[in-house]
């Protein structure tokens, strides 16, 4: 490695980015930060300092605030707000990758309040210690009622984060890193978390009990020791391929083919220094193949948020939870504990979910097609219509596909008087919904 | 695709792959898809309509020539897959009251109250399970009493791609369906591998040609504001234009293809638009659990002579019982039996029983003795179901026992292969060459499986 990206890095590249580190640019956030060149831009993100909201606050259908850790579905639209209007949104990006990383569900969890907390764990830890993050992750209360921690004792070991752990959070299956023995090992390890549970409060109270905890011999990795929950994770963290997974899972969020072995060592050396996110952040964000190589396709959350952030809109409705569940990605609910398939957002029935979200930003913004005055031609609608999304670059096959459609609809006015004038304002405003859904707004 | 050996990448890398290959882009210039004319969607509409009230097609002698070919032919047979997932616990399933050591490795959760298994007088159906004990005694249900694989994988993720590529092969990128469709599907009738999940299911992941996937066959339309009549047609149709988009972006390429898969189905569900689904020959389970209303809708696909050949469904609940397991199985098992009964029973209704085989399947069963926390942990062989008029009605395999059937692990080791389970469907219900499809065929017993 050693050899970051050495190309222009002008608004389109720029632009990339923000997509693969963000939620997009709002506009002229893209030419702004290419002034900033490759470096500066790179470590604007990582070093982004205070916190900003910039624009309208959030609310519900009913106008009224959101409620994220009492009311269905404001917890999902609480952080897309946060998405859409973050100064920091590579924190906000890594808050969602470890979302995914360690996919915790509000489905078996049962408390958005303890959903919440962890969602904050995630951001607290974005771009630090991996190790510490693994550590807080352990101890943290959504997980430890997500994957049965605290139904872990000395007498009835449970192995379903110690197994988790090993396979999807540090070390990876199928690859020779662990054993069924080490999976039930590290469960004694990990034994002795309890809460306590109310009527009134729920799940609360949680605590390790060290008369839950076995505290005998256990051997994890051929290695004997009295080991406690903290040893659990570093001996995963010190475990010889660990570093190797990290890289290659950390890689795949920002970067959609596989890094050459050259750049997976660079990875692993800069990760294994003190086992901190951002320097590998900071290789992968300016490695050339992120410029250079394929497209990815935007997760469902990013697509919504990076139409909001290009029009300058906020979140004002609390549909965007079941518009996100349509879609394929319901914030704080994974399909499983591996997360979200990163490859497979799109299939017939999501692609329906995101023509919905487009349909939904477009509903308080349509044009009035009996207000329309003049007859104008196919070019003149597609340029009105592409200026509403503030000009977003499209493929000449997709810019060929809309102005066939005007054009062809526009035809079908024929010599109605009223239709040569109502056609043009129906034709952009269905152009509008096309050009949000077309492939090159869905990738990046 | 070297990079996918087993012990160089993670699972996530191993899904990725999979996930690359399973919605196939469809080239520019490929031919429109037959069917996608306005004549077909216009009859099919007229054809629904009738269906949809007298249960089933049975105007066939008025489909003109071309809507005879985009309806394929319509007596292929079905194969439906209804995913358990989790890993359901085939000792509570049906569970082994007979065998001296079931209470003690179950000292809380064993289950009582069930009706005995007529098969095997060890085991005796989950009470929850009462619907498909009925149709056993009509000798519609084929009991796989324990299924799976040697050297079982106790995680979810392995053990169920194992299940769904149809060999223990992490490098497999397409599904053991999806492999059949390749070999024996048309390049464009998506709705021949159809996911009624809401997302593409991996066991029909295909290499080459198109699938669909759906929440269900009412909710496929399409509108925005400020738009319709003639402008929301040609709207509607462009979006099969923007899936024409080609540039030498693989990413691209893949959305367009989705893109365009989009257009033909909306095309051939547009008739379902509206359609009242309520109207079914038989009740199904009330509520808003999405099982029992996927199952009516693909009743009244199937009555509808849509050409459908590999459906897959995902069951009710979350069968992954690390703790409280006898409060969450049996509402689960509750909804799960009472749907498919239901669809079972429509099936029959609408005189189109025989064309449809469902097949019930888990990626492992659990730990024979239960955990501390009411619960249990992953195991290795689990239970299977084939449901069906043609199902041969008679086990596969045969419960091990408690005292000699667990492995070292204390899990309850496979008396039938489910590569072997696939390989019989293969051959005796799709009539298709099983080696074609499942790697090594040749080595796996092929069970009786239809009468």
């Amino acid at each position: 490695m050693g050899a970051p990206h050495r190309g222009s890095f002008d608004a389109p590249q720029a632009e990339r980015l923000l997509w693969r580190a963000g939620f997009g640019p709002r506009p002229g956030e893209a030419e702004a930060l290419a002034k900033l060149g490759l470096d500066g831009a790179v470590h604007s993100l990582l070093y982004p300092g205070r916190e900003k909201l910039v624009g309208p606050k959030p609310h519900d259908s009913k106008g009224r605030p959101l409620a994220p850790a009492d009311a269905w579905g404001h917890d999902h639209c609480w952080w897309l707000d946060r998405m859409v209007r973050t100064s920091r949104p590579l924190v906000e990006r890594m808050t969602l990758v470890w979302h995914d990383w360690f996919a915790t569900s509000n489905a078996g969890v049962g408390s958005q309040k303890l959903m919440l907390q962890q969602n904050e764990l995630f951001r607290r830890r974005s771009m630090g210690s991996f190790h510490e993050l693994l550590v807080d992750v352990t101890a943290n209360p959504a997980m430890l009622l997500w994957l049965n921690g605290v139904e872990n004792s000395k007498e009835a070991p449970n192995e379903n984060y110690a197994r988790e752990m090993m396979e999807l959070f540090t070390l990876g299956a199928d690859r020779g890193a662990y054993t069924e023995r080490d999976v039930r090992e590290q469960a004694r390890s990990l034994t002795g978390w309890r809460n306590r549970w109310s009527r009134g409060r729920g799940d609360y109270d949680f605590h390790f009990d060290a008369t839950e905890h076995d505290t005998g011999t256990k051997v994890v990795f051929r290695k004997a020791g009295r080991y406690a929950w903290r040893d659990a994770c570093r001996l995963c963290i010190s475990h010889p391929k660990h570093a190797s997974f990290l890289a290659q899972k950390l890689w795949g969020y920002f970067i959609p083919v596989a890094p050459d072995a050259h750049t997976q060592r660079a990875l692993e050396a800069a990760y294994r220094k003190d086992h901190e996110v951002r320097p590998v952040l900071e290789l992968i964000l300016k490695h050339p193949t992120l410029y250079h190589g394929p497209r990815m396709t935007k997760p469902p959350v990013v697509h919504v948020a990076g139409l909001l952030r290009r029009i300058g809109a906020g979140v004002t409705t609390d549909a965007w939870a079941w518009i996100g569940a349509l879609s394929g990605q319901q914030l704080f609910y994974p399909p499983n504990v591996a997360g979200w398939d990163d490859t497979r957002w799109l299939d017939t029935a999501t692609f329906r979910g995101r023509w919905i979200g487009v349909q939904q930003i477009l509903r308080d913004r349509q044009l009035d097609p009996a207000k329309g005055k003049t007859a104008a031609d196919a070019p003149t609608v597609l340029k009105r219509a592409l200026a509403f999304w503030k000009n977003p670059a499209l493929s000449a096959s997709t810019h060929a596909a809309l102005l066939r459609f005007a054009h062809s609809a526009l035809a079908d006015a024929g010599n109605a008087k009223w239709k040569q004038t109502s056609y043009p304002v129906l034709v952009e405003n269905a152009l509008r919904q096309l050009i949000a859904v077309s492939p090159d707004l869905q990738t990046s | 695709m070297s990079r996918i050996v087993c012990d160089e990448c993670t699972r996530a890398d191993l899904l990725r792959a999979v996930a690359g290959q399973g919605l196939p882009t469809i080239e520019a210039g490929m031919p429109t898809p037959a069917g996608t004319g306005l004549t077909r969607r216009g009859f099919v509409a007229r054809s629904l309509g009738l269906a949809l009230t007298v249960y089933g097609a049975r105007r066939l002698d008025i489909f003109d020539e071309g809507i005879a070919a985009a309806a394929s032919a319509p007596q292929t047979p079905i194969l439906v897959t209804v995913f358990l997932q989790g890993g359901a616990d085939a000792l509570s399933l049906l569970y082994p009251d007979g065998d001296p050591l079931y209470r003690k490795l179950r000292t809380q959760l064993a289950v009582s109250g069930g009706t005995q298994f007529a098969e095997d007088a060890r085991l005796y159906w989950h009470p929850a399970l009462a619907p498909l004990a009925t149709l056993h005694g009509e000798g519609k249900v084929t009991v796989l009493p324990a299924v799976g694989y040697d050297h079982p994988d106790q995680s979810h993720f392995t053990s169920r791609h194992f299940w769904e590529v149809g060999a223990t092969d992490p490098r497999l990128l397409t599904g053991w369906m999806g492999r059949y469709l390749d070999l024996a599907g048309v390049p464009d009738n998506p709705l021949q591998g159809l996911s009624l999940t809401g997302s593409l299911q991996p066991t029909l992941a295909t290499a080459r040609v198109p699938v669909a996937a759906i929440d269900g066959p009412g909710q496929y339309d399409f509108w925005t504001p400020g738009v319709w009549g003639e402008v929301q047609t040609r709207m509607l149709d462009a979006i099969g234009d923007l899936g024409r988009a080609g540039g030498s972006d693989p990413t691209m390429r893949t959305v367009a293809g989705v893109t365009k898969q989009v257009d033909t189905l909306r095309r051939q569900l547009a008739p379902f638009q509206g359609a009242k689904l309520g109207t079914a020959a038989v009740p199904y389970p009330a509520g808003n659990d999405s099982f029992p209303q996927s199952l009516q809708g693909l009743a009244a696909m199937i009555g509808a002579g849509l050409p459908l050949r590999c459906v897959a469904l995902e069951a009710t609940g979350e069968y992954d019982t690390h703790a409280g397991q006898a409060s969450a199985l049996a509402p689960a098992l509750t909804t799960t039996a009472a749907s498919l009964y239901a669809f079972q029973r429509d099936l029959e209704a609408r005189g189109v029983a025989d064309r449809v085989l469902t097949l019930v399947w888990t990626e492992f069963g659990r730990r024979a003795k239960e955990n501390g926390s009411g619960g249990t942990d992953h195991g290795a062989a689990g239970t299977g179901f084939l449901i069906g008029t043609r199902a041969a009605g008679t086990q596969v395999g045969e419960f091990p026992g408690l005292a000699t059937g667990l492995d070292a692990d204390g899990n309850l080791k496979a008396t039938a292969d489910f590569r072997g389970v696939y390989a019989g469907l293969l051959e005796q219900w799709l009539q298709f060459d099983a080696s074609r499809v499942i790697p090594n065929a040749s080595r796996f017993t092929r069970p009786h499986l239809v009468k």
